[in-house]
């Protein structure tokens, strides 16, 4: 399990400390793309959720409301398309908002969490998330170990 | 893009010689500041689609193209399900049958100067728009399964619409072919409390006023004159619609080695037409299409009343409703034969020239009506189909203007009050539950729409009729 204390997306900075956890978010098109870095896989996915949550607003969100979800792909990089859907899909059909998240991963099996709210008129959300993309789906660990997970939302 | 790397045809047809797998032709239609501000990508991705099983003829982009996901946005493509031709998820997008239409008021612009503050908000309280709005029906799965078998035609029995609109959508309002067997809970789940709601990002409701008139006889066909007040709406299938595409794009790109399909990008996962996967995937798009259609019929409804409590005897015929993400069987002509095809078009809208059967009149002897939206503050188009647009890209043509610069970008230059101030300074009047979503889709944003509509005409893929300004604009 992750450090959650890392990942209050009202503390984030867009550009992540040298080896420790961050997110970006990068130019497509008309959509946005989301990327996060980390020590760890886990950590370089709730990263890359908490860029995907900034493209929806930069009000801050309470988390009062915890929602499990469970995924599961046959790669990686499948596996954030997989988990970053999930968190699309619980935001739309619970319409909630989320900031901060937690992810665990068991050989192809993805465990996350997801703390947030109800929508309100407050948070003035700019944009809605339709899905995940495979449009510059990447995810690796570099040389000095840190993960990157990233790819383009369709908003 | 470089004007050098393409085979130039003509002023506004460039073509990328097949090589390297490619097994036909891309042709992008643009003049040539078009393609020299284009994405890189767009060559890419046009050439990637070129290289998919049993592609007819070429990999079409429209002068509108931008960079997309295995498709470029602006994409047109065929596929002969006879040479092992292939449907895409990646192909039609996530916003499947997101679309536009249109309709006349029968009012004029003086009509709605006294009441365009109170027209406004009318519209804004009354169309839901914006992350997290829900519209007023909620569907139980019986009802589910009848609106995506149905499409406009349950909306127009259930109350919402007038059966005269269904001539003047594409299918007649309702797509055949649909299967909400193939449709799954989840995506079922997500739209149940989404009927009748805007959505967000590019999405709007506009009232809009005829500004120019390019082509007299065709506007005449349309009901349109100068200073003519439309509404038109910009939306699509909602969260089911994003919830099949994503459950499918994912579904193919994994099943794409055991079908035997060499990928040139992941993104552009598809199956064969005849296989279990492309006939479950053609079913449950094709119930994602009927969705859209009785979304934007909802939706017109709700407005056919906001528009009403100021002017009860507004007619609010429709003009007509056009889909720029789909995939549909067409018969086309293909070196002097008709064929029957599966094209895609993602990011284009289909354009049908005069006498086409599906037409009704007085539409069927100018041609179809091609509705190209703007952006906030920027004019919009109908254009019309032409005979020529068949021999080009199998009756295709743009959809709008494209994104000029990133959301992040336009966040960066412009602030969402001072956007909504700018534009109520010049009589366009904006309202949105977000200031940011309203940078971010900032009308300096968007390329030059007039320049996309000339190209298109200049290719013959359709012809202006005539230029609308909004007055009015909900954005979710």
């Amino acid at each position: 399990m992750a450090n959650l204390a890392s990942v209050q997306s009202a503390e984030l900075v867009r550009k992540a400390p040298v080896g420790g956890p961050g997110w970006e978010h990068f130019a497509h098109g008309a959509d946005i793309g989301v990327r996060g870095y980390g020590p760890s896989l886990e950590e370089a996915f709730e990263q890359a959720t908490l860029a995907l949550a900034a493209a929806v607003t930069d009000v801050p969100v309470v988390p009062k409301i915890a929602v499990t979800v469970v995924c599961e792909a046959p790669d990686n990089e499948l596996l954030l398309v997989e988990w970053l859907d999930a968190i699309i899909y619980e935001m739309a059909a619970r319409r909630m908002l989320f900031g901060r998240f937690s992810v665990t991963i068991r050989g192809r099996r993805l465990y996350g969490t997801a703390w947030g709210e109800s929508i309100q008129p407050r948070h003035a959300p700019a944009c809605e998330p339709k899905a995940a993309t495979l449009t510059e789906l990447k995810v690796f660990r570099d040389s000095a170990g840190r993960w990157t997970a990233g790819c383009v939302v369709d908003v | 893009m470089d004007p050098a790397r393409f085979t130039r045809i003509d002023e506004t047809a460039w073509r990328i010689e097949p090589v390297a797998g490619m097994r036909v032709p891309a042709v992008i239609f643009a003049d040539e500041d078009l393609i020299r501000a284009m994405d890189d990508k767009v060559y890419e991705q046009a050439a990637n689609v070129a290289k998919l099983p049993g592609i007819v003829k070429g990999s079409y982009a429209m002068p509108d193209a931008h960079w997309g996901y295995g498709f470029p946005i602006g994409g047109v493509a065929a596929f002969d399900p006879d040479e092992g031709g292939v449907v895409s998820a990646g192909g039609v997008g996530f916003d499947i049958s997101c679309g536009v239409r249109t309709m006349l008021t029968g009012l004029a612009a003086s009509d709605i100067a006294p009441v365009q503050k109170a027209l406004a908000d009318q519209l804004y309280r009354d169309i839901p728009a914006g992350v997290g709005s829900e519209g007023a029906l909620t569907l139980d799965a019986i009802e589910m399964d009848q609106m995506l078998s149905g499409g406009a035609a349950w909306a127009i029995e259930r109350g919402y619409g007038e059966a005269a609109d269904l001539a003047r959508i594409e299918e007649g309002g309702s797509m055949a072919g649909a299967r909400p067997d193939c449709v799954s809970d989840r995506a079922k789940h997500r739209q149940a409390r989404e009927m009748g709601t805007l959505g967000s990002g590019n999405h709007y409701l506009e009232v809009q006023v005829v500004a120019e008139i390019f082509d007299v006889a065709a506007a005449s066909a349309f009901g349109l004159a100068l200073n003519d007040v439309l509404l038109t709406i910009h939306c699509g299938s909602r969260g089911l619609g994003h919830q099949i595409g994503s459950e499918f794009l994912k579904e193919m790109a994994v099943a794409a080695t055991e079908l035997g399909i060499d990928l040139p990008d992941r993104d552009l996962a598809c199956a064969p037409l005849r296989s279990e996967l492309g006939e479950r995937y053609l079913g449950a798009m094709r119930a994602a299409i009927n969705c859209a259609l009785a979304n934007r019929e909802i939706l017109g409804h709700i407005a056919r009343q906001a528009v009403r409590r100021f002017f009860p005897q507004a007619r609010l015929d429709l003009l007509f409703d056009v889909s720029h993400n789909t995939c549909k069987a067409e018969t086309h002509i293909v070196d002097g034969s008709p064929r029957d095809l599966y094209v895609h078009r993602k990011g284009a809208t289909r354009a049908f020239g005069p006498g086409h059967p599906s037409l009704p009149e007085p539409l069927c002897s100018v041609g179809q009506p091609v509705l190209i939206g703007g952006s906030m503050g920027t004019a919009s188009y109908v254009l019309v189909g032409t005979a020529a647009s068949e021999e080009k890209a199998f009756s295709s043509a743009c959809h709008g203007a494209g994104r000029a610069m990133s959301r992040h970008a336009a966040l960066k230059r412009w602030s969402g009050r001072k956007v909504i101030d700018d534009l109520a300074a010049q009589g366009i009047l904006i309202r949105s539950p977000s200031n940011r979503g309203v940078a971010e889709e900032a009308p300096g944003a968007y390329k030059d729409v007039g320049a996309v509509v000339e190209a298109a005409e200049h290719a013959g893929l359709a012809r202006r009729v005539v230029l609308v300004k909004p007055i009015i604009c909900i954005k979710g």
